[in-house]
């Protein structure tokens, strides 16, 4: 590494703080030019099917509001969490629970609803992502056990749960044995917002959230306590700020928040329960958190980016022939480059070899 | 005319924001004990991991013996016969001792005759030593012989010791000179690093003084006084702090057969420590870092809960079962050993800095939410009234240097108006100016009424300030004396764990930990 | 349960814990150095799916499973780039490897799902197979299987029986340390995190070639993840890694049989056993903090700042 050297800045570089992920962006289409290029399709039609195609419609600006939802609510919550250095990477899972336990109140009260049902159903997700959060939180707090891994197994068992589920006790007696749970009634539906899309309350509930959080992390004392947990522990046990405390809090936040994403997929979009609620939502949200700076704001548009990937991702393959899993690609490519980016923030990149005594023979 | 050791001419080394070293020359003679004199800051460190291939330099000359060389790496240096003891101890906790000294040598022999040599050689020395035992399991003084036993095996030539006596005894201290000038009589060549004048008039033939990166003097310092060479040092007269008699009231801290335990395996248990704290008054802890330090203070601040809630009495009230905020609330505040990383948070700024112990005393938060304008005027007024040198109220913490960075932290502590601070090591890698502001602000909290607690290795800065002294060892704690009426070589042997000898009391078992 | 099937099923209990033998005791290694990498799902599953496509188009196993490892440490010379060398945040990074890896090579498997290959050959030892119990176990395995056992001794060797085990058990414990005494932390560790990769690849392409033997999505199930327990539950000792890795075995067999033999429980909850035996094995070992502290090295996971 000595053609490549770097040299610590005195205060971090509020240029690259945003331009850091810019220049992520700016490479990933960069490299995914060559990708498709490399693919043999013609890159520049390509990179126009899936980034620019999807927003030429108002459908399409409804079906980015739509996927941005879920990456929004989940990603808010997260990025508290990883402010405390508490890493739920089991939003999926969350997200799984919650669309069990929210949906499952619609199938329960199937045929008795009335104006209460969709506020019960709000709250049983918000309560199943957070039981589910409750897990990895007491794991941790009580037996110090990583939540990065009990967090990550406990989503391979919400979606064998959910599983079994739809193949079982959720299945549509009506169904002739499909893995589908029934249509909800209108009254277990979350309302749309702009007609001619499927843009639904959720999109609110999200935007409430990016609110609460901001003021969270911005003025209140707990959210000063996450800050000062994540940087340094130490300090905060210093200043009595008490870390389990922080870790549930964090937890229930991320899980409730997570919980009323998957309510929000079943009782919005899909209408219904099915094998796969989510197209890993809660996993591209740690993308969306990290990519949006962990700031509420910065969520918001990186998780509409990161609906675009989605939707470009469903528009390529019908259009042009593309694999849908490229979306999957440009994720992981789009996060790797803003996390090498973000050296930039602390240090400046030279290039050269370092200067060194010129006279001498080595020893 | 001998040919020098090593001699250096016109090093100079540049960071991003300061010239560590400017134009250094320096000419080290064989067997010759050469003491670098500095203040932190001084670009003695730089010097020293140049020398030993740690750090290049970006122009200059180095001669080994005559000859022109390039030491790129400390393997380098080795080779030419160049040792380095280091302050901050190069040594791997879970790793055995022999384990750890063959990590040190270019091409140590296998495991068996390895621990013969560390044999030989630590019993040549005077310096005893298990091969088989891990570093975690050693006393600091016991750490740092295997950092010289690691340097002698490779037969030096040219021996670097970077304040190597700020971690022992002061007997201690003589049996390692002893050491130091035998191998002097073979021959070897001694770098010294310290900030301890006394010492250095003790061992050292020639010395040579460097301020803000450039050498600025020479001296013999057998020929000078302690303070004509700290004045050289800082390039300033120096004013001790003054420090009226005290008038003591009642007593405002009291702790009373504490005992801990840990989970962790590196921890000291304290033993049954009782003492008190009055109004008006300095206590100072003396102590070899290791025996407890960090356990009493974690104890007293609030961190580590204790069991039986009466152990510690805050102002009367019984606070064992107290977080730091409700021990805070009682009127203690709290100044602990690592500045930046527990007493500081480096990415914030100042006036977020300020929130994190001023939230108690101070009106800084209002229903759940963060006062920040009050904060950043609280932390002006701490920038103010203690001389804090930073770019404002928005610097980071990291951006300040050691010693206005303690400034403000002391400075945060006392303007809340405790009627207790505890203090870890006030002035542990700060410069003389800021050192005696700070011993000056704590003697004017004391005189002013409130209990202080002092907790620190530097035996001359507890003899400057306190009013009473008392030794933690092996998690003990032995009877307080009055400053006045005790010595350095009694504190000192305290230190080495002879409260038998000093007090009468139980025997304590050497060597475990 | 009669005895003949007890041959069987040790060894399929050792098949399946050769995956995760595999990619832990790379792990092992990776962390003893300091660093965490939590990419390993997404480089057991790269060199899945390279070890597939090249077995399919050479049609042989062996450059199968050399081009898996080759796979698995070129996804980890990614991780080991950004965070050695661009000093990014080792839990962000390793991440982030795993989406890569997950949505990399469901791409570049596209056309190989449900693809058939030929299996890889057992050893069959003459005479000693057909040993009653230990000789199918024992002595019918294929060559994967026993290269795994073998790394158990050999990762353990190296890293506490010689000098280039030793230094990097020191950068792990003590970078700072381990700098001002001359060793090139960076270097090291890269290697490390190289080494961590292949195993990880290895480990995906034996599940892919020989396991199951065929390329599906996301094939490897959170293999990745487990193995990352096994490290932390096997206190970052080697032998102890083999037992923990035969005790998935068990479970996964055990899981697997139940379903076969129609235990009335549904399969999806049977399903959910390795990944709560998981969690209950890590919370088993984690309680105990002094045993935690007294293992895992010191640095593991702290950015290394050159100066």
């Amino acid at each position: 590494m000595s053609m490549i050297r770097l040299e610590p800045r005195g205060q971090a570089s509020p240029l690259w703080v945003y331009g850091a992920p810019l220049l992520a962006v700016a490479l990933t289409l960069a490299s995914g030019f060559v990708l498709f290029w490399a693919m043999g399709f013609n890159p520049v039609a390509a990179l126009r099917a899936f980034f620019v195609e999807p927003l030429t419609s108002a459908r399409g600006i409804g079906e980015l509001v739509v996927k941005a939802t879920p990456l929004t609510l989940c990603a808010v919550g997260l990025a508290v969490g990883f402010r405390a250095n508490v890493w739920n990477i089991g939003a999926e899972g969350q997200l799984t629970l919650g669309a069990i336990t929210g949906g499952g109140l619609a199938l329960a009260f199937y045929g008795e609803g009335g104006w209460w049902l969709l506020p019960l159903m709000v709250l049983g997700g918000i309560a199943g992502g957070m039981a589910w959060a409750a897990i990895p939180a007491f794991l941790r707090t009580r037996f110090n056990a990583s939540e990065i891994l009990t967090s990550l197994m406990l989503t391979y068992v919400a979606l064998l749960l959910l599983s079994y589920l739809v193949h079982g006790p959720y299945r549509d007696p009506d169904g002739f044995a499909f893995p589908e749970s029934r249509l909800f009634e209108e009254a277990a539906t979350l309302p749309v917002l702009v007609t001619g899309t499927r843009v639904h309350l959720g999109a609110l509930f999200a935007l409430a959230a990016v609110a609460g959080c901001w003021v969270l992390i911005a003025r209140t004392f707990i959210g000063f306590q996450i800050r000062v947990i994540g940087l340094t522990p130490a300090a905060a046990g210093y200043a009595g700020f008490k870390e389990k405390k922080i870790i549930w809090l964090t937890l229930l936040l991320s899980g409730g928040l997570s919980g009323l994403a998957g309510l929000g997929e079943v009782a919005g979009p899909i209408g219904q329960i099915v094998p796969t609620v989510s197209p890993g939502y809660g996993f591209t949200a740690i993308i969306v958190a990290f990519l949006g700076r962990l700031h509420p704001l910065g969520i918001v548009l990186a998780a509409l980016l990161m609906a675009l990937s989605f939707i470009g991702g469903e528009a390529a393959q019908i259009g042009l022939g593309l694999p849908k899993a490229i979306t999957g690609v440009f994720q992981g490519m789009l996060l790797f480059f803003l996390l090498g980016s973000d050296v930039l923030i602390r240090y400046r990149v030279r290039i050269g070899a370092r200067k060194t005594v010129s006279q001498g023979a080595t020893a | 005319m001998t040919v020098p050791r090593l001699e250096l001419s016109s090093i100079s080394k540049r960071f991003p924001g300061c010239l560590a070293n400017d134009d250094v020359s320096l000419t080290l003679l064989p067997g010759e004990i050469h003491a670098l004199l500095g203040e932190n800051g001084a670009g003695k460190s730089t010097l020293v991991k140049i020398i030993y291939g740690v750090q290049q330099a970006d122009s200059g000359t180095i001669l080994w013996e005559g000859q022109p060389v390039v030491i790129k790496d400390p393997h380098a240096a080795r080779r030419l016969g160049i040792g380095m003891v280091f302050q901050h101890f190069s040594l791997f906790d879970t790793l055995t001792v022999a384990e750890n000294i063959a990590l040190g040598l270019e091409r140590p022999p296998p495991m068996r005759d390895l621990e013969q040599k560390i044999r030989a050689v630590s019993e040549r020395y005077g310096l005893t030593l298990d091969p088989a035992r891990h570093i975690h399991t050693l006393s600091v003084g016991e750490r740092q012989r295997v950092e010289i036993v690691r340097c002698l095996l490779q037969d030096p030539r040219l021996l670097i010791m970077d304040e190597p006596t700020s971690v022992l005894t002061p007997q201690e201290v003589e049996r390692l000179f002893a050491t130091l000038r035998r191998l002097s009589d073979e021959g070897c060549t001694i770098l010294y690093i310290s900030h301890k004048l006394e010492e250095i008039r003790a061992l050292c033939t020639r010395a040579t003084v460097l301020r803000g990166g450039r050498v600025v003097g020479a001296c013999d310092p057998r020929r000078e006084s302690a303070r004509s060479m700290a004045e050289m040092m800082i390039g300033a007269t120096l004013t001790a702090p003054t420090r009226p008699a005290a008038e003591t009231g009642g007593a405002t801290l009291e702790v009373r057969h504490l005992s801990t335990t840990s989970d962790d395996p590196f921890a000291t248990n304290l033993k049954d420590v009782s003492f008190e704290v009055r109004a008006g008054e300095i206590l100072g802890i003396a102590g070899v870092a290791g025996n407890g330090q960090a356990e009493l203070l974690a104890a007293l601040s609030g961190e580590a809960i204790l069991a039986d809630d009466g152990a510690v009495r805050i102002r009367g009230q019984a606070a064992g079962h107290l977080d730091p905020r409700r021990r805070r609330a009682l009127g203690l505040a709290f100044v602990p050993e690592e500045r930046l990383g527990r007493g500081a948070v480096p990415e914030l700024s100042l006036s977020e800095n300020a929130i994190l112990s001023g939230y108690v005393a101070e009106p800084l938060v209002r229903r759940g939410l963060v006062h920040f304008g009050r904060a950043r005027s609280f932390a002006e007024r701490i920038i103010s009234g203690f001389n804090v040198v930073a770019h404002g109220h928005k610097a980071e913490a990291r951006s300040l240097s050691g010693g206005n960075l303690q400034k403000f932290i002391i400075g945060r502590e006392i303007l809340q108006k405790p009627s207790l601070l505890v203090v870890g090591q006030p002035t542990w890698g700060v410069d003389a100016g800021a050192a005696a502001a700070i011993h000056q602000a704590l003697i004017d909290l004391a005189r002013g009424g409130a209990a202080v607690l002092v907790i620190s290795q530097d035996l001359d800065e507890l003899f400057v300030l306190s009013d009473r002294i008392a030794v933690l060892f092996h998690g003990r704690l032995s009877e307080s004396r009055p400053t006045h009426h005790t010595t350095v070589e009694e504190i000192g042997l305290l230190m080495g764990g002879l409260f038998g000898a000093a007090t009468g009391a139980e025997e304590v078992p050497h060597g475990t930990a | 349960m009669s005895i003949e099937v007890i041959g069987p099923v040790v060894a399929a209990m050792m098949t399946a814990a050769t995956p995760l033998l595999f990619a832990a005791l790379g792990e092992l290694v990776v962390e003893k150095s300091g660093v965490l990498n939590l990419g390993v799902e997404g480089m057991m599953l790269g060199g899945a799916v390279v070890g597939f496509a090249v077995t399919v188009a050479t049609g042989s196993s062996t450059l199968g499973f050399v081009a898996g490892a080759a796979a698995g440490a070129v996804l980890a010379s990614l991780f080991g780039l950004l965070t050695l060398g661009l000093l990014a945040n080792q839990v962000a990074t390793g991440l982030a490897l795993t989406l890569f890896g997950v949505g990399l090579s469901s791409l570049v498997g596209q056309g190989y799902v449900g693809h058939p290959i030929a299996d890889v050959p057992e050893l069959r030892i003459p005479y000693l197979t057909t040993l009653p119990i230990i000789g199918q176990p024992l002595f019918g395995q294929s060559l994967p299987v026993y290269l795994a056992l073998a790394a158990v001794p050999a990762v353990h060797w190296f890293l506490f029986r010689t000098r280039a085990g030793l230094v990097l058990r020191a950068v792990g414990e003590n970078h700072t340390a381990a700098h001002a005494l001359g060793y090139k932390v960076i270097r090291i560790r890269f290697l490390a995190v190289l080494f961590g990769g292949a195993m990880s690849g290895l480990a995906g392409a034996y599940l892919a070639l020989d396991y199951t033997p065929m390329w599906a999505e996301g094939m490897t199930a959170g293999r990745g993840w487990i193995a990352l327990a096994l490290v932390v539950f096997a206190t970052w000792k080697p032998g102890r890694v083999l037992a923990g890795a035969w005790l998935f075995g068990g479970v996964t067999i055990l899981q697997l049989h139940a379903q076969g033999v129609g235990f009335a429980v549904p399969s999806q909850l049977l399903s959910m056993l390795p990944y709560l035996a998981t969690v209950l094995v890590l919370v088993l070992i984690s309680r105990d903090v002094t045993r935690i502290r007294l293992n895992a090295p010191a640095s593991l996971g702290k950015i290394f700042y050159p100066d």
